[in-house]
């Protein structure tokens, strides 16, 4: 099916890589619908999380674990029941990038994943209540080069 | 928004199977107890609207792939 994006104009899109949020995404309640647009470039670990539904609204989003080695998190019971999760298989995890003026100051919220069971097509965003993360953890270590936690 | 009032140790009961439970009242500050089935997400408020916050501020971020790759080179 064919999708209206800012980003990427009109793109196509296969229905079944629609991932369903059902309860939206915190400020974006109402949009349920996402797919992950990944970066046609392999090297690249920047991707987008773009909703099928409102062409404005898409997300910069990388791997976590891709840029952080360290990054470990606990998936709450409620979040495992919400997205039907059985294994670990079906668990895919990004944060999302805020990029600033100054690119190098870039940061990514490694409070809220966007987790994806990408069996059952589910998605939500988690909020941890974990004092080792933050909001803003910036991506790049401040003398640029690719950092650590 | 429903407003009760509730002493110390007196409890209000949602959809059935919540408890919401007043376990101390101090110094402008209360302690709440929180009972409630394991399905159920409870958070801070604060925290949840912080999470709003940072995604309305990611949306508008701009994304250059050169520019990027060139960062990510260094």
């Amino acid at each position: 099916m064919k999708i209206n994006t800012t980003n990427f104009g009109e793109i196509e899109i296969s229905k079944d890589k629609i991932i369903y949020f059902q309860e939206g995404i915190p400020g974006f309640e109402k949009e349920k619908e996402f797919v992950v647009i990944l970066n046609e470039d392999t090297e690249n670990p920047f991707h987008h999380l773009q909703s099928v539904n409102n062409p404005k609204l898409s997300f910069i989003i990388i791997n976590p674990f891709e840029i952080f080695s360290d990054y470990d998190i606990s998936l709450p019971d409620t979040t495992i029941d919400k997205l039907k999760i059985t294994n670990q298989e079906q668990i895919v995890i990004y944060t999302i990038v805020l990029i600033p003026e100054k690119m190098e100051k870039m940061t990514t919220n490694l409070t809220g994943p966007i987790v994806i069971n990408i069996e059952k097509k589910l998605g939500k965003q988690v909020i941890l209540d974990d004092n080792r993360y933050s909001t803003k953890h910036f991506i790049f270590t401040q003398d640029s080069k690719v950092g650590g936690v | 928004m429903l407003i009760l009032t509730r002493k110390k140790n007196e409890s209000i009961i949602l959809n059935g199977n919540i408890e919401i439970k007043i376990i101390e009242l101090d110094d402008g500050k209360v302690r709440i107890g929180i009972d409630a089935p394991k399905s159920i997400e409870i958070m801070r408020k604060e925290l949840y609207e912080t999470i709003e916050e940072e995604n309305k501020k990611a949306v508008s971020s701009k994304f250059n792939s050169n520019d990027i790759k060139k960062l990510l080179k260094k």
